[in-house]
């Protein structure tokens, strides 16, 4: 078995335009949730979300691209450039060959079946664009990042809802150690904010109309984001042979599946995930400290995962920290594990804590320590990401300070 | 403009070059247009003319509607045009 460590992260979310810009955004306790803007918003009664801003794809990209990159893939290819040349690897030859890019998304072109579908029933046109499956397809975002950057080994993408990129980037993890590929580009984005985006999850009635509060007692629900998180995974001794930057290391995950209920989750399942992860890194849970929580702040989420970190961890559930940093950029579904990786990176590298923002009456079902409003400077070993999905699905990173 | 100006503009789009760069005799594929880019050519003269082409990505060369070079894609315009309005 091989060591995998990432020398590489990109990203653009509404805390920023690139990784330091989000790490800072994070160390502050930035709120990047607002006022979404976009065609038909006063027709939702959901109208605030933690939507990209400042981010123009006329000039970034030609027109020939433009026609084939749903918003999703323009984040991903974003991201994607800034974790590749970060990481200063380059793919060629056997490397190329055996590297691939396996990413995260759970709807895909939404925006481009949004204008589709209200060109052709709305303003009843028969025709549409000849890019329109290309553009929306699930695999589009990793299919460019591989055209872009000359992957050719193992590449597809992942779809279990909120768990899509937690489960990208366990799988290219598995790749990396097995000795399968010599690197992974992994990771995950959505783009969900706009009409039909928006709607779909209001009929589900789980989302706030004002914040995203995880943990407090007065929690009413989730926000929605956007954007995209990318990473280089790379074997160790590759990364050490030519001399790259290691942000941390990728030690071991799980994953796990409910096999109960379609939308609620179990803390079963949640706990069986982190569990699995911390016996496939081999790491002792009292090593753990620091949990980027899956944090929805939803009432069912929040205290479901309380409940299974306590399970987990014991008497050391209340000596670690454990913070939801969707409270500052909102929930990105299938990209939600990639951005919130980064929370885990800047805990284990620069030692600074991202808190949980919005936090304001504690919850006796919530009782941990979950860094209220203020970033705190720790030391941490070990980080544990988690996604719990609808659906079930669950995925858990376990990542060590390097 | 005419029907040839408004398929040498669509033309010229799509292969990046100026229209005075478009003769009537070059072929799509001397202008540097690929598959992808003849089929995004299609549907951009379908809206500026409002017609259906019946043509199919599987089988250039079987459609009825003659691709081989921009005469002829004007051509075949004015015959759809003339059948179908």
């Amino acid at each position: 078995m091989k060591r995998v460590v990432i020398t590489g992260a990109g990203t653009i979310n509404a805390l920023g335009h690139c990784v330091a810009d989000t790490m800072a955004a994070m160390a502050e306790g930035t709120c990047g949730i607002g006022p979404l803007e976009f065609r038909d918003v006063e027709r939702l009664q959901i109208q605030i979300g933690g939507q990209v801003r400042g981010f123009e794809a006329q000039g970034r990209y030609n027109r020939q691209q433009m026609s084939l990159y749903d918003r999703f893939t323009q984040f991903t290819l974003a991201a994607a450039k800034e974790a590749i040349e970060q990481s200063g690897i380059s793919f060629s030859g056997e490397t190329a060959a055996r590297s691939g890019v396996v990413l995260g998304t759970a709807g895909g072109g939404v925006s481009t079946w949004d204008d589709n579908y209200r060109a052709v029933y709305e303003e009843g046109k028969n025709r549409v664009h000849p890019f329109v499956v290309p553009k929306l397809m699930n695999n589009a975002a990793a299919s460019h990042v591989s055209i872009e950057w000359n992957l050719k080994g193992p590449s597809f993408t992942v779809s279990t809802a909120c768990a899509s990129s937690n489960h990208a980037m366990a799988q290219a993890f598995a790749m990396v150690r097995s000795g399968m590929a010599p690197a992974m580009v992994t990771g995950g984005s959505e783009s969900m904010l706009c009409f039909g985006g928006v709607k779909a999850w209001e009929g589900l009635r789980v989302m706030s109309r004002d914040a995203c509060r995880p943990f407090s007692a007065n929690r009413n629900g989730m926000v929605q984001g956007e954007g995209a998180g990318i990473f280089v995974f790379e074997e160790y001794e590759h990364a050490r042979a030519r001399g790259a930057d290691i942000l941390c290391e990728v030690a071991g995950f799980a994953m796990s599946s409910d096999a109960a209920d379609i939308v609620m989750p179990s803390k079963n399942g949640a706990a069986r995930a982190m569990s699995g992860a911390l016996a496939d890194a081999q790491i002792d849970r009292s090593a753990v400290g620091y949990i980027n929580a899956h944090g929805t702040g939803t009432a069912a989420n929040d205290k479901t995962e309380c409940a299974a970190v306590a399970d987990v961890f014991g008497p050391h559930a209340d000596r670690l920290m454990i913070s939801s940093t969707k409270s500052m950029h909102g929930h990105l579904i299938g990209g939600t594990g990639a951005v919130e990786l980064l929370a885990c990176i800047m805990a284990l590298r620069d030692g600074i804590i991202a808190p949980t923002i919005g936090y304001e009456e504690p919850d006796p079902e919530c009782a941990l320590d979950v860094v209220p409003n203020e970033a705190r400077e720790a030391q941490v070993q070990v980080a544990l990401s988690n996604a719990f999905a609808f659906g079930g699905m669950n995925a858990v990173i376990a990542l060590r300070k390097i | 403009m005419n029907i040839k100006e408004q398929v040498i503009a669509i033309i010229a789009e799509q292969a990046v070059l100026e229209p005075n760069d478009v003769a009537i005799d070059n072929t799509l594929q001397e202008l540097g247009i690929d598959s992808l880019g003849l089929v995004e050519s299609i549907f951009a003269i379908e809206e500026a003319f409002d017609i259906q082409v019946p043509f199919n990505a599987n089988k250039p060369g079987d459609s009825d509607f003659d691709i081989s070079t921009v005469a002829s894609i004007i051509s075949g315009i004015e015959r759809l045009r003339a059948e179908q309005h």
